[in-house]
């Protein structure tokens, strides 16, 4: 269990201090193992054929021609596994490879598995898809607007009551306190109309996954998931009707998210989920990008299971443009209020997300875009109104800050915007409407730990706010924008009382400590995080713990790298475990010495007894005498949500979540007023992690966020081809040349700068890192912009021609030039 | 076609499509696959190899063009005696966290190491011109730029020992 308030006792100095990473020598010599660097004995190539139409009726599929082809050994189409899934229970609306509809262009309708890539390219080829066009819906605007009926392609999913329209994903609309009341009384009104173009994750590793089918029962977890002894039940029929019996399926995958693609494919693939394997070798980067289950991935087991070879499908870059889930394009209205002195008074919004083919985390997306922004500032009234419309373009999804960076870049313009109205500084307006800590939003969700007042102060110092705002010359500005995030969520994605994150720790008599981690390594460090943690707590030097990792067989559950909760919950699991071990350790070796157990210290690779620090042992001597004493030493540790702490109001559970980060940017740029090149010289980011448990991992995390968000302000745009430019539902250019992300020339200096609350919850007083450093990069840079040539950006991306467009309507209208100076009044 | 080449020092030689990519032919014929592969089309580096001393994407190189050269990869970079004898990059991209995921290091790694030994006391300005070709979609760069002038600061840079 976990409890609250844990005090770092750094015997350790691990904890809290800069440290290698444990994967570091791995990954720089080349020896770290990705999954398409896997191959297997006799192992098959997989492809699948997709649709060139955005939305069409499958009318036939002949397969035929390609299963002849020499070389091909099995072929599937959507009905051999016409089993809707999706990420969200509630939302379950595709299938591995389509049924009877394709809904994007790029919509999978089947599936080869051939000797090599070269047969398998040439069995699609050979695959005869007869489809009936249907109306194409691009533009959300009139997805909502489509009446008529899914048979004849008004609606790109089947409404879910007669009359509804089945191009709605989900609708909320809710309301705190009195918006309309206290907008109208309020001394300043700002309304804002803005648009936050969609992006996509461009994680450099593309997906892959193989698959591989043992006839031959669950057998034994060996290295491969190589077959063992029957299971003396094999022949039992614990599967579904239908589903091959007996056998086990091994799948490799780039996911983030383990846990969930094993019960999927269970689902799916009508596989008892006792003889489901997954693993998960190292992944090449995620950003929410890998975060559900995928086409390939049911694929291989499909081919595997039918073919009986290992099958392995690597996605081109193309299809990973395709794959997508990235950020949903947002259409966004805002009125703010606040009092002559600077106090919000009423927030409304209304919101249009546009969601592409399919739900995947959509419901989750509807939600986040309102619920994630009552905080780092008081609000007395909030409302939004949100709808997520389907399109025939690839499904949107969670991408680093899920839901919320959006409304975010919105709301810190209208915060711009409100302080210039009521001449403050935009620094002291945010401190002026700071909500504090041990609180509760307007919308109900508990605020504990709270830094942001720190962020403000450290960005403000760091940048030379003070000489620099208002006060530089025209084309060069500064701006400042705010925000919090979530560390995880308190109610997992399929409902149920279970830990959200468990692992397991063995010693042994040679001194080393095992960690079993069903965690998602992405890049960010949690294997290294369990490693600190069982050396701190365990007193071994960091080479003696293992992670054994990525396999479903052999660890405990973890839900996944995805909402910022990984070192929060796996931290606090990983503490419990540590701790029940080195309470036998320090209990068994004080008997020995005959002194108490909470004067045995385990540090440096030895057990100390406090009082005179001569008298010690090496720790696998204190190992053995507690094995000696309590038998074979191991333990599980796990971490669970506070379940009672969320609003009382349907969807007052989504956006619960144990701690919040916040944090502060300040970006500096230049404008060239003759071209509209904005260049970004500095992003300095303040974030409150709680306790940065290793410095140097923060400030990755910050410095990559600062990076990913600046790259959303100014290049980046996933855009598809409507029927007047080329054809429709095509990808605007799905490849890493014309889908521009930032090189090292186009990333702006950053300036890391950690402030620790210390968290009552977290695990040493930690919180989240990944996500939340994302958030204001985008609207500081907005602000920064109008503080340099004043000019409003309330369209992304900052592009060139936009941004010349706008500096050219306010020449024309007389009103090009640096905002004037009005705070010096007010603040 | 017969293609001849040595790999990190040793002699490999293959019968092989002509067509067949050099970053295939090394990570599948040769199966070192510390040489990865992002965009498929000179983008973002991650195949980056020495091909006679020279960074050259891999995926933009046919492995018959490779014919009796000496390539090396980020398995050749360091020497036999395992953690001890890493490359003097590799230690500091390890030291000072220039990888998160790890993806990237290897182009990284590859580009970085001619260009060091032609310019062993860049400004970080000249590291990151050295490295713009080169896609990292987790740091940011920074902690990269970080590591690079870490050891030029150490005056480390020139006792670079690639084509093992
Ligand atoms: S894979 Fe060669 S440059 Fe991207
Ligand atoms: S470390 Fe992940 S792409 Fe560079």
């Amino acid at each position: 269990m976990t409890t609250s308030s844990r005090k770092v006792k750094s015997n350790q100095h691990l904890i809290g201090y800069p440290q290698r990473k444990i994967d570091g020598v791995e990954k720089a010599t080349g020896r770290a193992v990705y999954t398409d660097d896997l191959q297997l004995p006799g192992m098959l190539h997989g492809k699948i054929l997709r649709s060139p139409h955005p939305h069409a009726r499958i009318v036939g599929i002949d397969t035929s021609r390609a299963e002849a082809l020499p070389g091909v050994h099995a072929v599937v189409t959507g009905r051999d596994m016409p089993t809707p899934y999706g990420i969200i229970p509630w939302t379950q609306d595709e299938y591995p490879l389509a049924l009877d509809r394709v809904r994007y262009v790029g919509d999978g309708v089947a599936a080869v598995a051939a000797v090599d890539e070269d047969t398998a390219n040439r069995a699609l080829d050979l695959i005869h898809v007869e489809y009936e066009e249907l109306p194409a819906w691009l533009d959300p605007w009139k997805a909502l607007a489509a009446k008529g009926s899914y048979e004849e392609g008004h609606y790109i999913h089947s409404p879910k009551k007669d009359g509804w329209n089945g191009n709605v994903t989900k609708k909320v609309r809710l309301e705190f306190g009195e918006v309309d009341g206290l907008m109208d009384s309020s001394d300043v009104v700002v309304e804002g109309e803005y648009f936050f173009e969609g992006t996509t994750h461009a994680a450099i590793e593309p997906h892959c996954a193989i698959g591989s089918w043992e006839p031959d029962g669950v057998g034994h977890a060996g290295g491969t998931g190589g077959a063992g002894a029957r299971d003396p039940e094999g022949d039992v029929a614990l599967d579904p009707a239908g589903a091959p019996r007996g056998g086990k399926l091994t799948v490799w995958s780039s996911t983030q998210v383990p846990h969930y693609l094993h019960r999927e494919l269970s689902r799916v693939l009508g596989v008892d989920p006792a003889r489901v394997r997954v693993l998960q070798p190292l992944v090449g980067g995620g950003f929410g990008g890998k975060s559900e289950p995928f086409d390939l991935e049911f694929c291989v087991g499909a081919l595997a299971m039918k073919s009986g070879r290992p099958v392995k499908i690597l996605y081109t870059r193309e299809e990973v443009f395709y794959a997508h889930r990235g950020r949903h394009p947002f259409h966004m209205e805002y009125r703010t209020g606040c009092t002559a002195d600077g106090k919000l008074t009423s927030v409304d919004a209304k919101i249009l997300l546009d969601g592409g083919a399919y739900a995947s985390f959509g419901l989750v997306t509807t939600y986040y875009s309102g619920q994630l922004l009552c905080a780092p500032y008081e609000m007395p009234a909030y409302r939004f109104d949100s709808t997520r419309v389907y399109t025939n373009k690839p499904a949107c999804g969670p991408k680093r800050g899920h839901g919320s960076v959006q409304p975010r870049f919105a709301f810190e313009v209208q915060m711009d915007k409100l302080a210039e109205k009521v001449g403050m500084d935009p620094i002291d307006f945010r401190r002026a409407n700071f909500i504090g800590s041990d609180t509760r939003t307007v919308n109900e969700l508990r605020i504990t730990s709270n830094g942001f007042l720190e962020c403000l102060d450290a960005v403000e110092a760091a940048s030379g706010w003070r000489e620099k705002f208002r006060r530089m010359p025209f084309g060069r500005g500064i701006g400042v924008a705010g925000s919090t995030y979530i560390s995880g969520t308190n109610y997992p994605i399929y409902p149920n009382e279970m830990p959200q994150s468990a692992v397991q720790m063995q010693v042994d008599r040679s001194g080393r400590v095992a960690v079993f981690s069903g965690a998602s390594e992405i890049g960010q460090g949690c294997d290294s995080l369990v490693a600190y943690i069982a050396a701190e707590e365990l007193g071994v030097p960091l080479e003696y713990v293992r992670v054994m990792r990525g396999d479903t067989d052999f660890t405990p559950v973890d839900l996944g790298a995805y909402s910022s909760r990984v070192t929060f919950m796996l931290g606090n699991a990983a503490i419990d475990a540590a701790r029940k071990l080195r309470e036998k350790v320090q209990e068994a070796v004080a008997e020995a010495w005959e002194v108490k157990p909470g004067e045995v210290l385990l540090a440096g690779g030895r057990a100390h007894w406090a009082q005179d620090t001569q008298r010690q042992m090496h720790i696998r001597e204190a190992f053995n005498l507690a094995e000696a004493r309590f038998g074979t030493l191991g333990a599980t540790g796990w971490y669970n949500t506070p379940k009672d702490v969320h609003g009382e109001y349907r969807g007052g559970t989504i956006g619960a979540s144990p701690a919040y980060s916040f944090t502060a940017h300040v970006a500096e740029v230049e404008v060239d007023p003759e071209t509209g090149v904005v260049t970004v010289e500095k992003i300095w980011v303040a974030h409150d992690c709680g306790r940065a448990l290793n410095p140097v991992l923060v400030e990755g995390q910050m410095e990559g966020s600062a990076y990913m968000g600046c790259a959303e302000a100014i290049m980046e745009a996933h855009v598809f081809k409507d029927a007047d430019h080329g054809r429709e539902g095509l990808h605007g250019g799905p490849s890493l040349l014309a889908y521009k992300i930032p090189t090292s020339l186009d990333t702006p200096a950053l300036e890391s700068l950690i402030v620790e609350s210390i968290d009552p919850e977290g695990p040493y007083g930690a919180k989240e890192a990944g996500e939340g450093p994302l958030h204001p990069s985008i609207p500081a840079v907005a602000n920064a912009i109008y503080d340099a040539v004043g000019v409003r950006m309330d369209r992304l991306p900052f592009t060139p021609p936009r941004v010349w467009r706008s500096i050219e309507a306010a020449r024309g209208a007389g009103v090009l030039g640096k905002p004037g100076f009005a705070m010096e009044a007010g603040g | 076609m017969i293609v001849s080449v040595n790999i990190n020092g040793v002699d490999r030689s293959a019968d092989v499509e002509p067509r067949l990519l050099l970053s295939d032919f090394i990570r599948h014929h040769v199966e070192l696959t510390g040489t990865h592969v992002g965009c498929e089309h000179g983008v973002c580096g991650a195949c980056t190899v020495l091909v006679d001393g020279r960074a050259v994407r891999s995926c933009l190189m046919f492995a018959v063009q490779a014919d009796s050269c000496e390539v090396t990869t980020v398995e050749g970079l360091a020497g036999e005696g395992g953690e001890a004898d890493l490359h003097p990059l590799q230690e500091a991209f390890r030291e000072k966290h220039g990888l998160q995921c790890g993806f990237c290091t290897p182009g990284m790694l590859m580009t970085l190491v001619p260009f060091l030994e032609e310019n062993p006391s860049p400004t970080e300005r000249e590291v990151r011109e050295a490295i713009s070709g080169n896609l990292c979609r987790c740091t940011g760069y920074e902690n990269i730029v970080r590591a690079v002038m870490h050891r030029v600061e150490q005056g480390l840079t020139g006792e670079a020992r690639a084509h093992g």
